[in-house]
């Protein structure tokens, strides 16, 4: 039986929903429970779960709907006061601290506040960045779905003010080494960070720390920043502030191809600065001038930037691994595929990586169909169905509005590994793993049991899928990467030590070894 | 509230960072493990969420 109550005007946040909603569903005859903020994603998703009624489809985004299915109206009853505990339970821990209701009042409370972090919905997020300016503090602002002018008007604010606006829709920045919003624990040193991409961050920071290498900043500017519209507004404070910052060797400039009258404007600032500048617009080779070099993909990026450091010249390699190891293991990962194997169905919770992927899996396969594709002729019509080789990110819009982010939240992943693994056509299934603050606390324990029910569904039907998957984070990081890589590997999981080599990887066993040639040239090594 | 306080001048990458909260709870929390002073506002949507109301709001400059 079913229960559902609508609380009109009752905001939480999704993650601490979800918390509630996991461990509600595991009380003893409950069958499944749902507790969420009435998005229309989530009403869809209590629809498909089988909670239907006039007050789910009234209830709008600011309602809180809690949904439980259980075997009796005792346990209904149960489940829900249990709910509203842990609901409230939540409120009194933090009421020790004391919690006020607005900006302002907690302004009152900590007058030397230097910085706001807003993840509030986002159509609220304007006009709360807006208060945490003109009370003089930095934003950082995690909420995405706020305009590009209401963007350019609170980074005018912002700029008017000396102050920095980080976002909208910015997923990770680290100030004097505190991490905000999603990033790993690095080391601090010398390679400033100007990024367009929060995954962006976390790939190059991680793999700086594997070299023993850190970071000084890494100034997280929002997606949009680099859009011709806003024009690189925060970019070019960013860059600005690292010049200045007397912690910060070489500069870091990581986006997806900006416009190109922004391009050229926010290169052009940059050419004034003292510092060597390594520019990774995802995709885009060439030389760059003066100081400036052009780096493909966020591993050569990592890489240029550690040369620069050391001292020593980068070269590039497509693997870290002998390529005789690497094709011997391609081998063994292709072998026992059916013929209809043929595509590599990446599913990523970090959208940079799912945009490097493609950058690197185009030239060696063909197209890449993606619900945020290199191309507008490449966009999937429906992100819920993959064709040919494709690639999607599962933080976009359609997927997580009301939801935790999908590196919090596995359950959308998880369904859509083991739709891929009964799809014949698929052959190898691509995965980025991200650790660190923010994420989910132990991502192997959500994806190990699924990645082997994905492997023995393709067997029950005479198939071998191959699992290729990279770990973005370092071993300072809460989730403890050395345990979550043993038990992904014992799940079958291949790990590779970039999202770039993973990609590499995975055309290379899809291929049955086919595109060795493009990335190894003729010569051996 | 009160407006345009007077900012440091110096840039926030020099600065101690003292974070007030918006929103998703685990980013104070991560915060605080990470040493830094976090105030979390208990936030809810103003107007109750009526968006209609919210907009009569601001164009009474509420």
């Amino acid at each position: 039986m079913f229960k559902i109550i609508v609380e009109k005007g009752n905001y939480r946040d999704s993650v601490t929903l979800m918390k509630v909603s996991n461990e509600v569903s595991k009380l003893k005859g409950v069958s499944q429970a749902a507790v969420l903020m009435a998005t229309p994603l989530n009403k869809r998703f209590l629809a498909d779960a089988g909670f239907k009624g006039s007050e789910v489809e009234k209830a709008g985004p600011d309602d809180l709907i809690i949904a439980i299915e259980a075997a009796s109206e005792e346990v209904l009853e149960s489940s829900v006061s249990r709910v509203e505990e842990m609901l409230s339970s939540r409120e009194s821990v933090e009421a020790e601290e004391i919690r006020p209701r607005t900006l302002t009042s907690a302004v009152k409370l900590m007058p030397d506040a230097n910085l706001a972090l807003i993840s509030i919905p986002g159509r609220f997020a304007k006009r709360e960045a807006m208060n945490a300016l003109e009370s003089g503090l930095n934003v950082f602002l995690f909420s995405s779905n706020v305009s590009r002018e209401d963007e350019v008007e609170l980074k005018e604010a912002a700029k008017a003010r000396r102050l920095l606006v980080m976002g909208p829709d910015c997923g990770t920045s680290i100030i004097n080494g505190v991490v905000l919003g999603f990033g790993n624990v690095v080391r601090r040193g010398s390679v400033g960070i100007v990024s367009a991409s929060g995954t962006g961050i976390q790939q190059v920071s991680t793999l700086l720390d594997g070299e023993g290498l850190g970071i000084s900043h890494a100034i997280g500017t929002g997606g949009n920043d680099l859009s011709e519209k806003v024009g690189g507004m925060t970019t070019m404070e960013g860059i600005r502030l690292l010049e200045e910052d007397e912690g910060t060797r070489v500069i870091v400039l990581i986006s997806k191809p900006p416009g190109p009258k922004t391009s050229t404007k926010v290169l052009n600032a940059a050419s004034r600065s003292s510092k060597p500048l390594i520019v990774n617009f995802l995709g885009e080779a060439g030389a760059g001038s003066g100081k400036q070099v052009k780096a493909v993909t966020l591993e050569d990026a990592a890489r240029m930037a550690s040369g620069f450091v050391k001292g020593k010249k980068a070269g590039t390699r497509p693997f870290s691994d002998s390529q005789s190891r690497v094709r011997s293991l391609a081998q063994s990962e292709s072998s026992g595929m059916s013929g209809t194997q043929k595509y590599i169905r990446g599913l990523y919770s970090g959208g940079t990586l799912c945009y490097e992927s493609q950058v690197i899996l185009a030239p060696l396969m063909g197209e890449v169909f993606s619900n945020a594709p290199l191309r507008p002729e490449s966009r999937l019509e429906d992100a819920n169905i993959s064709r040919g080789n494709t690639c999607i990110d599962m933080g976009s819009e359609e997927f997580v509005v009301g939801r935790p982010h999908p590196m919090i939240d596995y359950s959308l992943r998880k369904n859509r590994i083991l739709k891929e693994a009964r799809d014949t056509e698929t052959a190898v299934v691509l995965l980025d793993v991200v650790l660190g603050y923010g994420s989910n606390e132990d991502p192997a324990k959500e994806l190990g049991p699924t990645i082997v029910s994905a492997k023995k569904l393709a067997g029950t039907g005479g198939r071998h899928i191959s699992v290729v998957a990279s770990i973005v984070g370092t071993r300072e990081d809460p989730q403890d990467i050395q345990k979550q890589a043993k038990v992904l590997a014992s799940a079958g999981v291949v790990l590779m030590p970039s999202n770039a080599q993973a990609a590499r990887f995975a055309a290379l066993v899809a291929s049955r070894g086919a595109v060795g040639r493009k990335l190894f040239g003729d010569g051996k090594r | 509230m009160e407006k345009d306080r007077e900012p440091e001048k110096r840039s926030i990458l020099k600065r101690k960072l003292k974070v007030i909260n918006l929103g998703i709870e685990i980013f104070a929390d991560d915060l605080k493990k990470q040493g830094v002073e976090v105030v979390g506002v208990d936030w809810q949507p103003p107007a109750g969420g009526d968006e209609e109301l919210l907009r009569l709001l601001e164009k009474l400059g509420a």
